[in-house]
């Protein structure tokens, strides 16, 4: 019996007249192979020198030739030390205390050395190293390796271009035009980033005493100035206030992503200290906020709302607080702000407001409720001093410049012509001045136009002293020689000032303190304990806060908030590829910036995100018009939790000048950074095409898989068995229910003896800040493989920070409307709609890395047994010998494992750090860089635990509880990550294993694994 | 008529014969005795009735760190110093030469002035008559200058060979009277024969053996497989060897000998490869090492039973000094002249980057010795890589191994527990988890 179904290969076989099924019926290829193209050119074939002999010989003797070549091995060289420095000894990490201070980052940090090389920066963790390193400061460690960095000195020409001259005619030129200026009666203005360097503060004051005519101008690219102003109106210091948050019970952030980058972040370790639950307590988190930040994400209640309704709402609190009675309007959200500022208030000195509205009056506000709050969390004492651009003053410079008032301009560490909203005007005005001399790692936008361009060495071969918060005083202390012909600016300036001292003996001979220098040195840090807080003129709060309360909305437009993104910060080091590759962690979009708009906002202006065939995720384009200035070809990225009526855009991309190719990306959104508001009238229109990202992450909710995240309320977790909020999945065994953890597929190892390694990772502490993925690309050489590969879904990631949002208002609400489903139809159309984010919804960071697993499914369908399992927990994946099947990774229930579908190293098309010399020099030499064709995975660090255990061996003596660590365990400073051995009783993570929190990731697939979360818990 | 089987015994005679003249030529250099040069030590009128035997010792025990008889070093150089100074004025400065100078003395100042101002140790505890010996010591006349023999191959089997060549060559002249005697005896049964008048049967044609090897179609097949299963493994055994460097043994930039150096000096392995200790590398020693000993040693000064026999005295002294050429040492001078050439050695050991191998594990925590992965390099004159360095080298040995867990406490509990699970008293690396992948690829 023959069918008389008719089967097709495509929709166009059902077109009966379709003459493209007709040729394919005919034809493999429907369009014609061009070889008739090539034959008949008849005339280039008669000529051509090269015969069809020549060409197969050629062929047969380059063959013989490469074979011959692969008889012989190659002849490795050693070069031993002539004279072996004593702290050397090949093989074996050095560690050196010291200090980021780049303007925008401040970390106490270390930095660990192989054979005098810097390979990568951790956490100072020395009594009174307070600053932990972010993801920027873990990276930095490769700017210094940048190939595109100034390698010398240059003097501008004839024809104005940059020539390649020596630091000691640059230096003649500057001190000759500093004198001419002098003499001349014209302005020397130094313009320079925040230093926080009391040593270089004070060479400038020297230089500026000897010359009467010179002024400092400080200028911070990312402004923090209305705040500065405020605290110097009521502290008489240009400063900021610190906070410690582990001291504040209810924390109320009005637009401040404490956790993110807001004045100078570094808040982080003391939030989390909070953030866990103890003895049935937790800090209670309220943010108001525009943009969906870090600090949204991980607050209790957190209300979407625009920067005027920010503004009206601080009024509000103040009103309560203080008792005054501002008049103020109404708004929406009035009820969540009273909730807030009365549990503000309630908490007394256990609690601290925080604002980041770029406004004085908001800053003055802020002060004046803490102050009356008598916060403890709140310390104007030991202020921060890592903030110093004053607006005005730069303002001023650039109408100097403009009117031929400035005869002399000097700058370090500054890029005005790219980061002022008026940049091509600074450049116009840059040619009024006499001699501009740019101090400069890179030959930037503003050093390519300067006079004199003077190359400068990274942090991490200088000397430097800094004083991040008052009361601390920290080194910055050189960790390589100088790679390229620099010369600081400090040295600089001690040169102007006409001493012969170089800058290390000006630091060493100015110190003063109980300390020795060498411990000093050694240490990285210092506390000095005697200071108190200044006062300042005093400041009228209530007009403070009447002002503030005319704030309206723009009558048109809406509000664009321009942010930093966790990546680039600044964009300091754009041209770094460990960054660039970097998701964020709240878009999980990597390699751009790009404008964030609410759903109802793009719905109303047509914009659009969409997923293609290849995985990718793209989107529509927009124009920003921002008081007449226009910025086109803005990305577009949908945000659940955006404020309607706003937007936000990244700064710190779109930079040009002296970057690799690749890493040109993202827009300048500094041309709309007027004034150096955060917050501006923008007007968004769509515009044509379609722009593609390279995003991580497409899935964007949990669709109510509460056992992936576990999330529950404190009253739930404070009042009922862990068995309700911490479920453990049933499965059946003899068809009855029984605990997933109970049933094993195979027979266990006995893992009790030996080493049994585990990582806990505690939900509620992660801020997903990302230093941990920068910190383990840092340890474990992982390579960066570019947009076009991420956008593939080919990222190389050993650690991914999911970041998942919830459908209904919280992800308990998913859980609910899963479980209501009823029938297939209904679970087809709930499903869909749980795709979608709710406009304000819960987020959860889950840092999702190698499970270790004890079953591992990975490794029973390995055909090589490429990867395989060792007593200590770790899931071994041996390089040499995969094959590439990519078994592995298909049967990985976590997904976790990387595919080398390229060489990334010495691949010119992959033209990242590992493809040029000095780039190379940041990988650490005791991991093996992976070659094309092969899986590679988190391997849990096991260099770091094999070296821990050796160095036990060495001693003869057993590992204590807090030395086996991970890169990521290491670089968490928020403490969500602990690392350790579980066999060992007394140890932190034995401990954390047998919390009521703690579960594993998809417990009922019975993989058992050696990576363990805890239940996050609101409160 | 009588047949006598062919005996063919012509070829095997010469074979024997041929056997036996190699072996007489070979053993035959036994009598080819090298003239070895007699010590000659003459004695020359001892002055002023030091004793230059005892002398010679205590000037080793004292002097030699810093002076020598013909050349100068951080001291001057000694021979003859009798004749330059004062008897008297030699005593007090080898007392206290500090005290010397300081009293003002003209040639104490001198002196120091011309040894780059390096002051002397002071000796209180050598007695005048211990001086007086050492003088005498240094007053003898320098000897003539010795001719190291120049031997060729042959010279380094001199001594094992001779027994061997021996009983070899008595075996091989048993042989040939055997083969002489089997000789006459064919030679007189053919004569009798003859007289007798018995012919020897001739040899009936047959096929050629190849021929009849061809028709043998079993014969054929089995040979094939044989042939082809023996080149399998010849080819199996060949592709195993590469990228194997055993026994790789480059030429160096400069000839550095273990032999005279861990052999004939007995210097320890971790004095120069401290890092082997406590790092993953044994690291080749930079040349501040080197220079820690070579400061003082500028010529070679080996005995004749070391194997410089291969190289000339003058070929060794050259070699240190392009130690010196690289390290920026003026041996005249005594003096660093800071032109520095570092040495690019040629790596022997080799592994691949894939895995991870760390010295101070096996040095300080295993206690293996350096001799069993590296072999007996105290007798290497040239350096070679003496173990395969493969992965099934690493293996076995790690499975018959003992973990070394005397008086290390990190092992107590983790030995005990495991012997305890795997019943054993003793726990090999293996067991230990020795084998695992991820413990040497990461």
């Amino acid at each position: 019996m023959s069918s008389n179904k008719k089967y097709w290969k495509s929709v166009e076989e059902l077109n009966e007249n379709s003459s493209i099924v007709e040729t394919l019926r005919n034809n493999e290829f429907v369009e014609e192979i061009p070889t008739d193209e090539f034959l008949g050119d008849a005339a280039t074939l008669a000529t051509s020198s090269t015969t069809r002999r020549d060409f197969l010989k050629y062929v047969g003797f380059s063959t013989a030739a490469a074979t011959l070549a692969a008889c012989e091995g190659p002849v490795h060289k050693s070069i031993p030390y002539v004279v072996q420095p004593e702290e050397i000894i090949p093989g074996v990490a050095d560690y050196y205390a010291t200090t980021v201070a780049d303007g925008f980052d401040f970390a106490n940090i270390l930095v660990k050395t192989r054979e005098g090389r810097p390979i990568k920066i951790e956490n100072n963790k020395i009594a009174g190293a307070n600053f932990t390193a972010n993801a920027r400061v873990h990276a930095s460690v490769l700017s210094l390796y940048d190939s595109t960095r100034l390698k010398t000195s240059k003097i501008a020409n004839d024809k104005h271009e940059l020539a390649v001259a020596t630091w000691e005619k640059a230096n003649a030129k500057i001190k000759a035009s500093v004198a001419d200026a002098k003499a001349k009666g014209g302005k020397v203005v130094l313009l320079t980033n925040t230093s926080a360097s009391p040593s270089t503060d004070k060479l400038i004051g020297q230089f500026l005493a000897s010359n009467p005519n010179a002024k400092h101008v400080v200028y911070d690219a990312v402004s923090s100035s209305e705040a500065l102003d405020a605290f110097q109106m009521v502290y008489g210091e240009r400063a900021l206030a610190d906070y410690d948050f582990s001291k504040a019970n209810t924390i109320v952030s009005i637009g401040a992503d404490f956790l993110g980058d807001w004045q100078g972040g570094g808040f982080d370790a003391g939030y989390t200290q909070g953030r866990i639950p103890h003895n049935g307590k937790m800090s209670r988190h309220f943010q108001f906020e525009a943009n969906m930040t870090m600090s949204g994400a991980a607050a209790d209640k957190r209300v979407p709302m625009t920067v005027t309704g920010q503004k009206l709402a601080l009024v509000k609190i103040y009103n309560i607080i203080t008792g005054s009675s501002v008049g103020v309007s109404k708004t929406d959200n009035d009820d969540a702000v009273t909730k807030a500022a009365q549990q503000l208030k309630a908490a007394g000195s256990k609690g601290v407001l925080v604002c980041g509205i770029e406004d004085k009056n908001a800053q003055l506000l802020v002060l004046a409720i803490n102050r009356v709050l008598g916060s403890e969390a709140f310390n104007a004492t030991n202020s921060r001093q890592i903030r110093k651009g004053n607006n005005a003053d730069v303002k001023q410079l650039l109408a100097d410049m403009k009117s031929g008032a400035v005869h002399t301009l000097i700058m370090n560490g500054v890029n005005p012509v790219y980061s002022l909203p008026n940049g091509k005007e600074f450049a116009e005005a840059l040619k009024k001045v006499k001699l501009s001399a740019s101090f400069t790692m890179k030959e930037d936008e503003t050093a390519s136009i300067s006079t004199v361009a003077v190359a400068v060495p990274h942090y991490l071969e200088s000397w430097n002293d800094v004083s991040i918060v008052k009361g601390s005083y920290a080194i910055t202390q050189p960790t390589i020689r100088p790679l390229f012909d620099t010369v600081q600016f400090q040295d600089a300036l001690l040169s102007w000032t006409g001493s012969t001292q170089s800058y290390y003996d000006y630091i060493r001979t100015s110190w003063v303190g109980t300390k020795s220098w060498n411990q000093l040195v050694h240490d990285g840090v210092a506390v000095n304990e005697s200071i108190s807080a200044g006062a300042g003129a005093g400041a009228d709060f209530n007009a403070a806060a009447a002002a503030l309360a005319k704030a309206t909305p723009a009558a048109s437009g809406m509000e664009l908030i321009l942010y930093t993104k966790t990546g680039l910060g600044d964009g300091q080091q754009a041209n770094n590829p460990w960054l660039q590759e970097f998701p964020d962690p709240i878009t999980r979009a990597s390699w751009d910036n790009y404008v964030t708009v609410s759903k109802a906002d793009a719905e109303k202006l047509g914009l659009e995100n969409w997923n293609v065939a290849n995985g990718g995720l793209n989107g529509s384009y927009a124009t920003l018009t921002v008081n007449g200035v226009k910025l086109e070809k803005v990305p577009v990225i949908i945000q659940p939790g955006q404020a309607k009526g706003t937007a936000g855009i990244a700064l710190g991309y779109g930079r040009m000048a002296s970057m690799k190719e690749e890493m040109q990306v993202g827009v300048n959104a500094y041309t709309l950074y007027n004034n150096f508001s955060n917050v501006q009238s923008v007007t968004i229109a769509k515009e044509g095409g379609e722009h593609e990202f390279a995003c991580v992450q497409l899935q964007k909710t949990l669709m109510g898989r509460g056992d992936i995240i576990k999330e529950t309320s404190l009253e739930i977790f404070n009042t009922k068995d862990s068995k309700e909020w911490n479920v453990i999945p049933v499965v059946s065994l003899d068809h009855k229910e029984v605990a997933a953890t109970t049933v094993d597929l195979w027979e266990s190892f006995d893992r009790t003896v030996g080493h049994h390694f585990n990582l806990s990772i505690d939900l509620n502490a992660c801020t997903g800040c990302g230093a941990c993925v920068i910190a383990c690309h840092a340890e474990n050489n992982v390579p960066v493989v570019g947009k076009a590969e991420v956008r593939r879904s080919r990222d190389m990631h050993w650690l991914r920070i999911d970041r998942y949002y919830s459908s209904a208002d919280t992800f308990e609400g998913d859980d609910k409307t899963k479980e209501n489903i009823s029938g297939l139809v209904d679970s087809l159309s709930t499903l869909r709609g749980m795709e979608n984010p709710s406009d304000n919804p819960q987020v959860a960071f889950q840092p999702v890395m190698c499970q270790h697993c004890n079953h591992a499914p990975c490794e029973t369908v390995c055909p090589v047994a490429a990867t395989s399992h060792s007593r200590q927990g770790q899931n071994h994946m041996a390089y040499n010998r995969c094959v590439g099947t990519r078994y592995c990774a298909n049967n990985c229930p976590y997904k976790v494992r990387r595919f080398n579908w390229f060489l990334y190293n010495k691949n010119e098309e992959f033209d990242f750090h590992m493809n040029d010399d000095l780039g190379r020099m940041v990988l650490n030499p005791d991991v093996n860089v992976r070659s094309r064709g092969v899986m590679e995975k988190c391997s849990m660090c096991i260099q770091m635990t094999q070296a821990t255990i050796l160095t036990a061996k060495k001693e003869g003596r057993l590992v204590k509880d807090g030395e086996f660590q991970t890169a990521c365990s290491n670089a968490c400073s928020s403490g969500a990550m602990v690392f350790g051995d579980v066999n060992d009783k007394e140890s932190k993570v034995a401990e954390l294993a047998e919390d009521k929190r703690m579960y594993h990731l998809l417990e009922h697939v019975g993989t058992k694994p050696n990576v363990f979360y805890h239940v996050k818990v609101r409160n | 008529m009588k047949k006598v089987g062919n005996h063919k015994s012509i070829s095997r005679i010469i074979t024997l014969s041929l056997a036996f003249v190699i072996s007489v030529s070979l053993s035959s250099f036994a009598q080819d005795t090298a003239a070895a040069p007699a010590a000659t030590a003459v004695a020359a009128a001892p002055a002023a009735g030091g004793n230059p035997v005892l002398g010679k010792a205590l000037f080793n025990a004292n002097c030699a760190a810093c002076h020598k008889l013909d050349s100068k070093m951080t001291g001057p150089a000694l021979r003859g110093v009798v004749e330059r100074h004062d008897k008297a004025w030699l005593h007090k400065w080898i007392k206290d030469s500090k005290a010397l100078i300081a009293s003002g003395d003209a040639d104490a100042v001198k002196v120091f002035n011309e040894n780059n101002k390096i002051a002397m140790t002071a000796f209180p505890q050598l007695s005048d008559a211990d001086i007086d010996n050492i003088l005498a010591f240094t007053s003898e006349p320098k000897p003539a200058a010795e001719k190291i023999p120049q031997a060729g191959a042959e010279g380094a089997s001199k001594e094992g060979g001779l027994s061997n060549n021996l009983i070899l060559g008595l075996l091989a002249g048993i042989l040939a009277v055997l083969v002489a005697m089997l000789f006459m005896v064919n030679n007189v049964l053919n004569k009798i024969a003859k007289s007798n008048g018995v012919e020897v049967a001739e040899k009936p044609k047959s096929l050629p053996i190849w021929k009849a090897f061809a028709r043998n179609q079993f014969l054929v097949l089995v040979s094939v497989i044989l042939l082809m299963l023996a080149s399998a493994y010849f080819i199996y055994g060949y592709l195993m060897q590469v990228g194997v460097d055993q026994n790789y043994a480059p030429i160096q930039p400069i000839h550095y000998s273990h032999k005279i150096h861990a052999g004939d000096n007995g210097i320890e392995c971790k004095y120069c490869h401290s890092s082997a200790r406590v790092s993953k590398n044994a690291g080749i020693p930079s040349l501040n090492v080197c220079m820690n000993c070579h400061k003082n040693i500028s010529e070679f000064q080996g005995d004749k039973d070391s194997t410089y026999v291969d190289y000339t005295k003058e070929y060794y002294t050259a070699e240190i000094q392009k130690l010196y050429d690289a390290v920026g040492w003026d041996k005249t001078a005594q003096k660093y002249t800071g032109k520095q050439k570092p040495v690019k050695w040629v790596r022997i050991h080799n592994l691949p980057d894939f895995v991870y191998f760390n010295h101070s594990q096996h040095v300080s925590v295993a206690g293996v010795e350096c001799q069993t992965c590296h072999g007996p390099v105290q007798t290497f004159e040239v350096m070679k890589q003496f173990s395969p360095l493969t992965m099934g080298w690493c293996v076995n040995c790690h499975r018959q191994t003992d973990v070394k867990i005397e008086g290390n406490d990190y092992y107590k509990k983790i030995h005990e527990e495991l012997s305890k699970k795997y019943g054993v008293d003793k726990l090999t690396a293996a067991q230990m988890g020795g084998l695992e992948c991820g413990k040497c690829h990461y």
